[in-house]
């Protein structure tokens, strides 16, 4: 395509923090007007540093950038958008007492009266001209993930942006809003506008870039045509070497199998009244990866916690099966329980939160007292015994090759993989019998994912009960054995994650399709 | 152009060459406003701020004690603080002590053998100061109450209250003032050890300090509070109760307070008053700060504060000067000490504004 507009020529961008660490060494960058372009890399791979100088919130340290041909200085996030540059960063900004037509005009100075009624329509304009579907009078508080961030689309739309920076915008979406943002996209490409997006799910890059830039250790490494390309060569040029992208499913070789959780009609009400869990039943075995699937916000939060012993309850149970052999069973309930008695009760149950830093873990605090998080009242001494968490850093450490200068680091000085490694890590020494996780790879790179994927693979083989809430459905219907769909606090259904399809359950999490199971 | 960035972490040596530049810089800011303001030679007015905190034993025993008594009370609030629990309360804290050792001083004062009196005033200082702080505390983890706002206003209670009785058993009547308690038989007077009237006061806050410094650096209860300040959530997530954590910090925080209070009255001053506690619970929050909530290092930060208090009352009774000159004065250090912590988190960086141009 001799004929390509160039938008935006980075050239030589370097970016260090703190004087030591690169984030982006010597990257040249072309924008094409008309193009989607991915850009894809590991972790710490510079990705979002880089687009972040492009839309004014970090300033290179050398290089230059030159829009439409003329050399620039992006100094702030208003010189980016005088140019036309908008980001889209995956926690969005909007004030959510306000509606749509009041957030995307805020901030905008404009001449004389303000006029809200003419900002709509103008708002409906652009909806229909890429076929948006927002209310501009509907309020943000009452809007799901995909609308808000529809909702600051539009907004930069409505500021005149037309090179958009999209930071994981799939990340919180259902495989049919997923859809729907890629048919907007392609109505802004076709419209002439350049986008940008980030993004490590692969297939998505395959289906909506038309070509893809790799970054690796904050160097550019190289590009290639998305319609000549095969995410297995993605990879490999991410990665740097050859992977293997199959997520195991092993069948577990058990004397038996057993039941180990049994949920039944499980109702809880969050502190303001709403019904967050609605008569929620059903049963993790020993040996088996659970998956649960379902829109963010769907249930999944409480339902983890309900079993950890954190959520209150507002009726149903939740059984813990000790021992089963012929018709003898012993069996605890969990509910009423906190996590303390439950340990005392001999129930090893681990739980890997959502919220690393907000509740898995101290960031402000060092590797060592973290691993004691849940140890430290062991001993009848009044004071801590720091050797023994010590020494499981230090195996954490080595053993899931956490990039970290020492146990002596505060982890929140670690990069998002190596936070996940550490929480997971302390959570499996325990040698647990059932083990909740939450969007247990979320902002990982395939490494790192991989690495987690195997680690509770191991944790099936040695026959822990093994919970999974994911979102990228496509890694659901790979790993887990048996996937629990959750719609609006309720069980849409649970299916066989060897036979059923990703439309299958994408349906079954909208509430469109499939039945009670 | 100027940019601001976060730096990843300064030497510890270099931190401490960036804190004592900072002194030496407002030192000569001092100087220069020392002299347009006033004419006076800066070097004299420096010399005569150290002879004024040390010029005698006589004074170096009354730092030493200011020193114990404000350190004693930043020891009190630290807990709360590492808790992200702001206890501002400290003032009305150390009053309920004092108050609760006066009483027992004027109304047990010849009826029961001094030891006894003495323990007793001990145990009822604690107790009361727990009591002052525990109130906001259990407020908080019941309701979730504003526990700045909450431990603020039960300061003017205490005074208040110290107000009403100081009335009840002035001496003579009608004088508004308590006076020496106890003066002839010297009943619930701490002893003296040696020749020093203060040196009880000065070991028993040294001792205090190590064991405050060990209680939160290697204690399970130092750990949990590390752990609910940081993060109420986590606390949860393994199990810690957050509400009997809080009430049980604040019960010692209010407890410290409460015994720096009776050091006050039975170590100090053998006398109650309203201003007994002379601002100390607001000046101990910035020791604590200071000194990063660090036990040991706030035998730094509170020397330096009560070193400047003092030198500043010198200068102006020397040189006859407004009090409110030494106050300036402190202000001026106060704001290069807090200042240059930015510079030790923070790099500066100055570039030239076309900078993106040059390839």
């Amino acid at each position: 395509m001799a004929d390509r507009q160039l938008a935006v020529r980075m050239r030589g961008i370097t970016k260090e923090f703190a004087g030591k660490v690169v984030a982006n060494k010597d990257v040249d960058l072309d924008i094409y007007r008309g193009e989607v372009l991915a850009l894809l890399g590991e972790n710490g791979s510079g990705k979002t540093t880089l687009m972040n100088m492009l839309s004014g919130i970090y300033f290179p340290d050398s290089g230059s950038i030159e829009i439409d041909g003329k050399p620039v200085v992006i100094a702030s996030p208003k010189d980016a958008f005088e140019h036309g540059i908008g980001m889209i960063h995956q926690h969005f900004k909007l004030v959510n007492v306000f509606t749509a037509a009041e957030n995307i005009v805020l901030g905008l100075k404009g001449e004389g009266k303000f006029d809200l009624a003419a900002a709509s329509e103008r708002i409906r304009q652009i909806c229909d001209a890429y076929g948006f579907d927002v209310d501009p009078n509907q309020k943000v508080y009452d809007m799901s993930v995909s609308q808000k961030q529809t909702v600051e689309i539009v907004k930069l739309l409505y500021r005149g942006a037309d090179i958009l920076i999209l930071d994981e915008p799939t990340a919180v979406l259902t495989p049919q809003e997923t859809d729907k943002l890629f048919a907007v996209l392609r109505n802004m490409r076709d419209d002439g506008k350049a986008i940008i997006i980030i993004t490590h799910k692969l297939h998505e890059v395959q289906d909506i870039s038309d070509r893809v830039v790799v970054l690796r250790k904050g160097e550019y490494v190289g590009e290639m045509l998305t319609a000549e390309s095969t995410t297995q060569e993605m990879t490999n040029m991410m990665v740097g070497r050859q992977v293997s992208l199959n997520i195991d499913r092993p069948d577990v070789e058990m004397d038996y199998r057993m039941e180990r959780i049994r949920v039944k009609n499980l109702t809880v009400k969050n502190a303001d009244g709403v019904t967050k869990l609605d008569d929620v039943s059903f049963t993790a075995y020993t040996g088996e990866i659970l998956g649960i699937a379902g829109i963010s916000g769907s249930g999944q939060k409480e339902l983890l916690e309900a079993i950890a012993g954190l959520q209150p309850v507002d009726s149903g149970s939740i059984e813990y099966v000790v021992d089963a052999t012929g018709d003898h069973e012993e069996v605890e309930q969990l509910i009423g329980m906190d996590p303390v008695k439950i340990a005392n009760m001999g129930v090893v149950l681990s739980f890997v939160p959502e919220d690393r830093l907000g509740m898995g873990l101290v960031g402000s605090m060092d590797l060592t007292d973290n691993m004691m998080l849940r140890s430290f009242r062991d001993g009848r001494s009044p004071f801590t015994d720091r050797n023994a968490p010590r020494h499981l850093a230090e195996l954490v450490v080595d053993e899931l090759e956490v990039n970290t200068p020492g146990v002596g680091t505060p982890v929140r000085r670690l990069s998002g993989g190596n936070v996940q490694k550490v929480l997971v890590g302390r959570e499996i020494a325990a040698a647990p019998t059932v083990l909740l996780s939450a969007y247990a790879v979320r902002g990982l790179d395939v490494n790192s994912s991989y690495l987690i994927y195997d680690l509770l693979n191991r944790q099936k083989g040695n026959g822990v009960a093994v919970v999974y809430v994911g979102e990228d459905l496509d890694v659901l219907l790979e790993l887990c054995d048996r996937i629990l769909v959750l719609c609006g606090g309720k069980v849409s259904g649970i299916v066989d994650g060897r036979t059923t399809t990703k439309n299958e359950v994408g349906l079954m999490m909208t509430k469109l399709g499939g039945g009670e199971a | 152009m100027v940019h601001i960035t976060k730096r990843k972490e300064m030497p510890v040596v270099q931190a401490l060459a960036v804190r004592l530049g900072a002194i030496l810089l407002a030192l000569v800011v001092c100087g220069i406003v020392t002299t347009i303001t006033t004419g006076l030679n800066p070097i004299d007015v420096y010399v005569t701020m150290i002879k004024g905190a040390f010029g005698t034993q006589r004074k170096i025993w009354i730092l030493l004690q200011e020193i114990a008594i404000l350190l004693c009370v930043a020891l009190a609030l630290t807990p709360a603080f590492r808790m992200k629990f702001w206890n501002l309360g400290g003032e009305g804290q150390i009053l309920a002590g004092s108050l609760a050792s006066a009483a027992c001083m004027i109304c047990l004062g010849d009826k029961i053998p001094n030891a006894a009196l003495i323990a007793l005033m001990l145990v009822t200082s604690v107790v009361a100061g727990a009591v002052w702080a525990g109130v906001p505390a259990a407020a908080k983890a019941r309701w979730n109450t504003n526990e700045t706002l909450f431990t603020l206003m039960m300061n003017y209670v205490a005074t208040q209250l110290v107000a009403y009785f100081v009335i009840v058993w002035e001496v003579p009547k009608g004088s508004g003032n308590i006076g020496i308690i106890n003066q002839a038989t010297e009943a619930g007077w701490l002893p003296q050890i040696g020749s020093s009237k203060y040196l009880l006061n000065i070991v028993l806050v040294a001792i205090l300090t190590v064991f405050m410094y060990l209680y939160l650096a290697y204690s399970k209860h130092g750990y949990e509070i590390s752990v609910v300040g940081e993060s109420a959530s986590t606390a949860r997530y393994v199990g810690i109760k957050v509400d009997r954590v809080i009430v049980r910090t604040l019960l010692l925080s209010g407890a410290v307070c409460g015994f720096a209070g009776f050091l006050l009255v039975a170590g100090t001053n053998h006398t109650l008053t309203t201003t007994i506690a002379g601002g100390r619970g607001f000046t101990a929050v910035m020791v604590a700060w200071l000194a990063n909530f660090n036990p040991l290092v706030m035998v730094a930060s509170s020397f330096l504060l009560v070193f400047m208090g003092q030198g500043a009352g010198e200068i102006s009774t020397i040189y006859g000067l407004n009090h409110s000159f030494g106050d300036i004065l402190t202000g001026i250090i106060l704001f290069f000490i807090i200042g240059c912590e930015f510079f030790i988190s923070y790099q500066v960086h100055f570039s030239k504004k076309e900078g993106g141009h040059d390839a």
